[in-house]
């Protein structure tokens, strides 16, 4: 076996080992499905079957926010702790122990995150009827397997930042704000939108299917795929931040 | 197995933790680590385990600087600050992620658990360990791998007069095997029973390094009366001390 599939492994013996996994990743589910629930029980039956997307992308989105803190919590906890000393004693090379953790963290939010997100269709299925959202159509497909990829690139790319910040709550203080933005509507605003669409949260609503092509307040200068492809640069950006901290610094 | 100090220096922006220090420590003996306190003991054991990089020198385990080392935890075990465990996490499941980083079999933590007198306690998370059984399980992560080189950074603290015992005798035993075997410690009259060989600094700088035998025998006061570890030792670091107490309160 690999010094890096060793590392990896062990990380996800860390992963499962502690209770604020559980808890963290039963919330996500918890509020991904109850607000998907609450909103998609306010829509009417024979409405346009595209809008049965907002449901499920709704409790999804507000859910990622969980998801967030469990990425950012799982690096933060190492610094708080003192586990660092240990796990860099015991894989000394600060690139694979990064990538180690990087790879844990990504599988393990992206097994919760498929299991959640197609929970949330079934969900939404029911409620609405058979011809909401129809798994026929690509749109739908765009948008669940966008989804899917948005909810682990951004738990990844939050999971790099809280390494080189070497902390939970200062992490969370600085991304919070930011990745609530978009609920907040700033994102919509004339001034900031030029530059605020390419926010990491902002591209997510694009790749589900939240924003309106071409609406002059809520469209955006990008489709779905290109969304996803600003989100890899944003990860891509911030793996390289966090492996060049872990690699200068004392631990 | 020998660890290879030399002209190890590191500076922080606070000023000089260590200061151009050179020392070998050999095996088949206990070497006791010595120094008041801020002497730069923990930080050179970081920087001989690479967690920390050097500002200059080197220190090096059979030859290879600890970073290079594929399994170091089959070759080195450390037990540095016994508090850093995770605190909703098992004792068994810290000994299993620390065993997966190095392919360590899951034998072997039963083997550490009974050796430390811990394997009644695997089930227990970190948070509910008292002090001495923390340092019990740094101690039983320590010889997870086997290692021919043990670090231990004030293994003793915590430890009820039955664990002075024991790890003393574990130390001395693990050393009698041939294991090269180093261990900080503010405890004198426990070094004197335990450190065969003694490396002794203050603030960062090399003081002595020598036999326990002859450096009571070389710091002795004048008149031949009650030699002993504690009084050497505060005789020898006595210009080197950094925080000294004084006045009444
Ligand atoms: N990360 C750091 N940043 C700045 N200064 C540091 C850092 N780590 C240690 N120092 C300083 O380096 C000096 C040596 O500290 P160190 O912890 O190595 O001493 P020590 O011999 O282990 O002391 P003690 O017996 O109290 O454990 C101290 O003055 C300490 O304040
Ligand atoms: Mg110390």
């Amino acid at each position: 076996m690999s010094g890096f599939v060793r590392a990896a492994g062990a990380e996800w013996v860390k992963l499962r080992s502690v209770r604020s996994t559980v808890v963290t990743l039963s919330l996500f589910a918890f509020v991904a499905l109850g607000l998907g629930w609450v909103v998609a029980n306010g829509f009417s039956e024979g409405g346009p079957a595209a809008d049965a997307l907002l449901p499920i992308m709704f409790g999804l989105l507000t859910a990622q926010l969980v998801l967030v803190t469990f990425a950012v919590a799982t690096v933060g906890s190492e610094f708080s702790t003192g586990t660092i000393r240990a796990s860099l004693a015991a894989v000394p090379s600060r690139g694979r122990f990064f990538a180690a953790k990087m790879t844990a963290v990504g599988l393990t939010v992206a097994a919760a995150a498929l299991v959640v997100e197609v929970a949330v269709y079934g969900l939404v299925r029911v409620v609405i009827g058979d011809a909401a959202a129809p798994l026929t159509e690509w749109w739908t497909i765009e948008a669940l397997l966008g989804g899917w990829i948005h909810l682990t690139l951004l738990s990844v790319f939050t999971a790099s930042i809280a390494m080189m910040l070497r902390s939970t709550v200062v992490t969370l203080s600085i991304l919070l704000p930011v990745l609530f933005l978009s609920s907040q509507g700033l994102g919509n605003l004339d001034a900031i939108r030029p530059v605020v669409q390419y926010f990491p949260d902002q591209v997510g609503m694009v790749i589900m299917h939240m924003t309106v092509p071409g609406d002059p307040r809520f469209g955006r200068d990008y489709g779905p795929w290109e969304g996803i492809a600003i989100l890899v640069l944003w990860t891509a950006a911030a793996l390289v931040g966090g492996w060049l901290s872990m690699r200068r610094r004392d631990a | 197995m020998v660890i290879e100090v030399s002209n190890l220096t590191k500076r922080y922006r606070g000023g000089t933790a260590v200061d151009d220090l050179t020392f070998t420590v050999e095996p088949g003996r206990v070497t006791g680590f010595l120094g008041p306190n801020g002497a730069g003991k923990s930080t050179t054991i970081r920087l001989i385990l690479g967690l920390d990089r050097p500002t200059g020198g080197s220190a090096t385990v059979n030859g290879r600087p600890y970073r290079s080392l594929e399994r170091p935890l089959t070759s080195v075990g450390a037990l540095m600050d016994a508090g850093d465990l995770h605190p909703t996490r098992s004792v068994r499941e810290h000994l299993r992620w620390l065993a997966r980083t190095n392919g360590i079999g899951e034998r072997r933590i039963g083997e550490v658990l009974e050796a430390t007198g811990m394997a009644g306690v695997a089930r227990k998370h970190a948070k509910t360990l008292s002090l001495g059984m923390k340092q019990r399980l740094g101690v039983a992560a320590a010889l997870l791998g086997d290692p021919g080189v043990l670090i231990l950074d004030e293994p003793v603290n915590g430890l009820d007069p039955e664990g002075v015992v024991w790890i003393r005798n574990l130390m001395k035993g693990l050393a009698a095997e041939g294991r090269t075997v180093l261990v900080s410690s503010h405890l004198m009259s426990e070094m004197a029973l335990t450190a065969e060989h003694l490396v002794v600094i203050g603030r960062g700088r090399l003081l002595a390094d020598t036999s326990t035998k002859d450096f009571i025998a070389a710091h002795a006061p004048a008149d031949g009366s009650g030699a002993s570890l504690e009084e050497a030792f505060m005789r020898l670091t006595g210009a080197s001390v950094e925080f000294r107490s004084g006045g009444s309160l």
